[in-house]
């Protein structure tokens, strides 16, 4: 019996028959359907799917007219602080735009987070400007809400984490609004120093990473930034598949945050005023990438279609189909894509 | 799409200038310049018509606009507003 390479979630590489394909492809379409309350993919996507697993090559690619554009979470740090390449930011962003040929790229800081930029906010509009000056592609600027640098002893706000334990969850969920106010504060007036020096957008990003106050905190900044800079783009990306209810109660326009899947997520950005919806789906290790990406695929189909603003599927490590690996290998990562944009009908990645 | 190699950039900003889903922001793009939506991820296409209309390109810069001067060009082209651009007007007292 024929034998396909691919992989299992934390990227080691396996063999699995046709048959065993097929069945965790179905296995991982059900999975996302039944948990998020949508549609299976049809047996025809299923079909192509198995085939875009199977086809020979170590890559892949999309049909021609097919290719979609692309944004990025800490886009100009990759080379500078994570390759560690002694490289100015504003130089990350012509080699992105004139070597690797990205549709965009955003700025950020070592501490990608909004509550750290602020305090170093006029040291980094500059590195904004220039790149503004000798950039093509649109410049974005990126960080994270990150609600829980907001708590005690570095922040101004008990540590809800410590609270929950002890069952105080008053004290708790009070944590975590005041939290937001001081996040979204900080959010705005980073965005408004950043459309100052030029930016082309403002990426909030992985949203809800400490649960539903940290979406609604994202959510909030939005809107007033949309408010103050209407032409300032907005990016919101999700921290995951599925919105953690660390408070439980918050709501945004009368729908409850916690647990909403990516297809209720992006009805709320749009609500905001984001221009981009980020959609994250989790890859889990210990499932091959057939299953993985079959769940991720079927998650994005129906946030896409239930969409009316751009939808952008993070594809980056332990994300959108992709190995949690450092590396992630190009064999998964063009499959997922090519099936993310021809199956899921991503707008982007 | 490969950025300025190709039009992926300004297919990107019709998506977030204008919220335009993928086939929507191809399509605009195109009709502005005059080209088929499948034209704009063909780089040697795209290289022709990106020195023509000024819009920037990775290489054989020579003589052609870059940066500023090419964001210029493709607010006009694609009628948008571009913030660096409008900032620069108003820092320089271009009108």
């Amino acid at each position: 019996m024929s034998e396909f390479f691919t992989r299992m979630g934390d990227g080691s590489g396996i063999y699995m028959t046709a048959a065993e394909i097929r069945e965790d492809i179905l296995k991982g379409v059900k999975e996302a359907a039944d948990h998020g309350k949508i549609p299976d993919l049809t047996q025809e996507e299923m079909d192509y799917l198995f085939d875009i697993i199977t086809m020979p090559g170590n890559i892949v690619g999309v049909e021609r007219g097919r290719e979609v554009v692309s944004t990025s979470d800490s886009g100009s740090c990759k080379m500078t602080y994570h390759a560690n390449i002694a490289m100015e930011r504003s130089m990350a962003v012509m080699v992105s735009e004139k070597v690797l040929g990205a549709d965009s790229i955003d700025i950020g800081n070592m501490d990608y987070s909004y509550k750290a930029v602020k305090q170093i906010v006029h040291n980094e509009t500059p590195v904004m400007e220039l790149a503004q000056l000798n950039a093509v592609i649109p410049v974005l600027y990126g960080s994270m809400p990150n609600l829980g640098l907001y708590t005690k002893p570095d922040g101004p706000v008990e540590n809800w984490s410590e609270l929950l334990p002890l069952a105080k969850i008053d004290e708790a969920c009070a944590a975590q609004e005041e939290a937001v106010e001081h996040a979204v504060r900080d959010m705005v007036f980073v965005a408004g120093e950043m459309y100052e020096a030029g930016a082309d957008g403002i990426n909030l990003d992985t949203c809800g990473a400490s649960g539903d106050a940290d979406f609604l905190a994202g959510l909030l900044a939005t809107e007033k930034i949309k408010e103050k800079y209407p032409d300032l783009g907005v990016e919101i990306g999700a921290a995951g598949e599925f919105v953690l209810g660390m408070h439980g109660k918050l709501e945004y326009d009368g729908t409850r945050i916690a647990g909403l899947y990516p297809h209720k997520q992006v009805k709320l950005t749009e609500k905001a005023g984001a221009n981009i919806f980020g959609a994250v789906v989790n890859t889990n290790t210990n499932k091959t990438f057939p299953w993985n990406i079959a769940r991720t695929v079927t998650f994005v189909k129906a946030c896409v279609e239930a969409a009316e603003i751009p939808v952008h599927v993070n594809v980056g490590m332990g994300v959108g189909g992709i190995s949690m690996s450092e590396i992630p290998p190009i064999d998964v990562v063009t499959r997922a894509d090519k099936a993310l944009i021809e199956i899921g009908k991503a707008d982007g990645l | 799409m490969s950025g300025i190699r190709t039009a992926g950039d300004l297919v990107l900003r019709m998506q977030l200038a204008k919220s335009m889903k993928i086939d929507d922001a191809k399509k605009y793009v195109a009709e502005k310049l005059g080209v088929k939506p499948i034209d704009l991820s063909d780089s040697d296409r795209m290289a022709e018509i990106r020195a023509k209309n000024g819009l920037g390109r990775s290489f054989d810069l020579n003589k052609l606009p870059k940066g500023i001067e090419a964001k210029f060009n493709i607010a006009k082209i694609l009628d948008i507003k571009i913030n660096s651009v409008d900032l620069f007007k108003m820092k320089t007292g271009i009108k």
